[in-house]
């Protein structure tokens, strides 16, 4: 029964491929291809899943490559992180699709829309099912081209191009800490395997130091991947492409496989203690810092962008202090939230022709469907209970604070307050209050019904979700782990939730001249979170100081010194030339005059020498 | 052993020298292209003159070989002459002038 587990990965490659050769013949049916073969896929990955949970392995390799003592085998094995990630994965993707029938109708390139995306979910399945460094590295370099080539969809406008750009190139600089660790690894152990891998380094009996280099460096991939600080400043511009894009990006692939990196090399990890610590303290960071960039955004995908690279933060979190299942547990429950977030997002855009929030406002009464499930999606990111997000993200903070792990309990427990309170802020400004543009108001209309109802799909395991699996998922991940119990500290964070959600409360139904007067008086705060910390000032510091001042100085050497000598050997032939030029002006009697002279000349050497 | 004249053989080289500077000057100075020719002519006839001179003072076995020299150089002379002011003629026709300064189609 195991020997089918690849399809899951091959059926969408096979209607991308489909989409490529037959899609411009048959139009917009050829999203078709890509639902249904994600549709399938997903049907598979849930029978895999189910055989997973009662206990069966699903593996299988075959060699690939053999030159000399090189041999790489290509395969795939499904434990149980990777059996919910693919279900996850396919599943989620599937609606997107779906959605995006509605939201792309009509666009001008909307097949290679469609291609791309099949594609970018073929590179995420392949990457979740690899049993093995090289074919994972493969899905997530496809993965980074197509995030390149959806996020630049709209590549008429130049700012799109560099958002695209922004993204490949930022997430690069994490991939060259991954394969460094790759490398690292293999000449160690002369091994891509995953499961292989960890057993051969613990024989090695290596010091602390190298396993930890090791372990930071495939953590560096995943720190680009899942845009954790420092390289989190490409996701926010990542908002330039379609909606669909980000919700695929945010929630199902792209930033979910850092994460997966780490739990898929989680046992390298655990043999690294220090590693593991920076793991959780980045993502300490990052929830914290990510939290309170998405407080002052005005662009509601923005806002959702800033509270991805949070909530990324979190499962780092959950990664760091040892309770990998709980990482895993959000992220599966933040794919389906944040996947609704961006797609009602998306259809409040839609509906409006904005992403300011500033320009919306009572939305409530033109998109009823779009309101609620918004909202859903809005208390699971707040983690308010019953919905999945409380689940998870409790189950990390206390795992946290068992761990002993106060700096990152406290940092993710003031991150939950914020978010709570940008949440609440989004959904006031979004759908309710007065309309702030009458005439944009007037125009706003519900989404089609192929864009509604996967909103309301999704809203269900939003909700629920955590409630179901809160306990079997611990199980079935780390079987014999307790729940973690932190005891009245347990509550903190829904408390700082709640005070979160009610100070946007009173802030945003309040008289505006209330908020000028607080951010007038937080000025240099409010400041620092607009220029976003200045991560994008470090960054273009950091990439002058290393990248472009030393090209500069290359390219002046190149210019003055190499081009100078190039150039200067050509100038003096030229220079010489003339000067030739000069006896030889095409008048035969100037040649034969100097033939004479030198004919002359000539015989009364010869004859001065003793001819 | 000198000439039935009495002129010793270093007379007719001389006089052949001074006939190839006079030809030579005149073939690589002037400008009139006719001129030239007649400069070209001029050394032409200096080197028969060393050829026939040579050929009656150097001893026995040379024969007539060098008088036969200054035979063909006559007639590849004349050849010239032909050729040449031909040219000239056509060159006055096309460009009224057979100044050499002005006919420097050679010039790159």
């Amino acid at each position: 029964m195991a020997g089918y587990a690849w399809l899951v990965a091959a059926l969408p490659l096979v209607a991308y491929v489909l989409m490529v050769f037959v899609g411009r013949r048959v139009g917009e049916k050829a999203a078709l291809f890509g639902i249904v073969a994600l549709a399938v896929s997903a049907i598979l990955a849930s029978v895999i899943l189910v055989q997973v949970v009662h206990g069966q392995t699903i593996a299988a390799s075959i060699p690939w490559v053999t030159v000399g003592t090189l041999k790489i085998t290509m395969g795939y094995s499904v434990g149980p992180v990777e059996a919910v990630l693919l279900t996850m994965v396919s599943f989620v993707s599937c609606f997107i699709e779906i959605y995006s029938m509605g939201y792309m109708h009509g666009d001008a390139r909307y097949n290679r829309f469609f291609a791309n995306v099949t594609l970018f979910v073929t590179a995420m399945l392949t990457t979740v099912l690899a049993n093995n460094f090289i074919l994972f590295f493969a899905g997530w370099e496809i993965m980074g081209l197509c995030s390149y080539l959806l996020i630049g969809h709209w590549f008429e406008d130049p700012a799109n191009c560099r958002a695209a750009t922004k993204a490949f190139i930022v997430t690069r600089i994490g991939d060259v800490g991954l394969l460094l660790g790759i490398w690292w690894s293999y000449s160690l152990t002369h091994t891509f395997n995953f499961n292989a891998l960890p057993g051969a380094l613990s024989v090695l009996h290596l010091g602390g130091g190298t396993l930890n280099a090791i372990a930071l460096l495939i953590f560096l991939g995943a720190v680009g991947k899942s845009a954790q600080i420092p390289l989190q400043i490409w996701l926010p511009d990542a908002m330039a492409g379609p909606t669909p894009i980000s919700a695929l990006i945010h929630a199902a692939t792209m930033v979910a496989a850092g994460v997966f990196l780490v739990a898929r090399t989680y046992p390298i990890f655990q043999m690294a203690p220090s590693a593991l610590w920076w793991v959780g303290l980045v993502g300490a960071v990052t929830a914290f810092v990510g939290a309170t960039m998405a407080t002052v955004q005005v662009d509601i995908k923005k806002v959702l962008a800033y509270s991805t690279i949070s909530q990324l933060g979190y499962m780092m979190i959950g990664l760091g202090v040892g309770a990998m299942w709980a990482g895993i547990f959000h992220l599966l429950s933040h794919a389906f939230f944040k996947a609704l977030l961006f797609l009602g997002a998306g259809s409040v855009i839609h509906a409006t022709g904005t992403q300011n929030m500033h320009e919306m406002g009572g939305l409530w009464h033109k998109q009823k469907s779009t309101a609620i499930t918004f909202i859903v999606g809005g208390l699971a990111l707040a983690a308010i209970p019953p919905t999945s997000g409380y689940f998870s993200k409790d189950a990390i903070l206390a795992s946290a604070y068992q761990a002993h792990d106060m700096l990152f309990f406290w940092l993710g427990a003031l991150g939950a307050g914020m978010t709570a309170y940008y949440v609440m802020r989004a959904i006031l400004m979004t759908f309710f209050g007065k309309p702030k543009k009458p005439e944009i108001y007037a125009h706003a209309h519900e989404s089609p019904r192929v864009m509604t109802a996967p909103l309301w799909v999704l809203a269900v395991p939003a909700a629920f979700l955590g409630l179901v699996i809160d306990g079997p998922i611990r199980h079935f991940l780390a079987p014999g782990t307790p729940a973690p119990n932190a005891g009245w500290m347990g509550y903190l964070p829904l408390t700082l939730a709640v005070i979160g959600a009610v100070v946007a409360y009173v802030l945003y139904t309040g008289p505006v001249a209330r908020r000028a007067r607080l951010i007038s008086a937080l000025r240099p705060l409010y400041v620092l979170l607009k220029e976003k910390w200045f991560f994008d000032h470090l960054g273009s510091g950091v990439v002058y100081l290393l990248g472009v001042g030393p090209s500069l100085a290359i390219s002046a050497f190149d210019r003055y010194v190499v081009d100078g000598a190039v150039n200067g050997v050509g100038r003096m032939a030229l220079w010489f030339g003339r000067q030739w030029r000069r006896l030889v002006d095409g008048n035969a009697q100037g040649y034969m005059l100097t033939l004479a002279v030198a004919l002359a000349i000539g015989l009364i050497a010869l004859q001065a020498l003793g001819g | 052993m000198p000439g039935a004249s009495g002129v010793p053989l270093i007379g007719y080289l001389i006089v052949a020298a001074a006939m190839f500077c006079i030809g030579a000057f005149t073939a690589l100075r002037r400008t009139n292209a006719i001129m030239i020719l007649m400069g070209i002519e001029l050394m032409l006839n200096a080197v028969n003159v060393n050829l026939v001179a040579f050929s009656r003072f150097v001893p026995a076995g040379n024969g007539a070989r060098g008088q036969v020299f200054a035979l063909f150089v006559l007639a590849v002379a004349a050849a010239e002459a032909a050729v040449g002011l031909a040219m000239v003629i056509i060159v006055s026709r096309r460009r009224d002038t057979i100044d050499v300064d002005h006919i420097n189609l050679m010039r790159g």
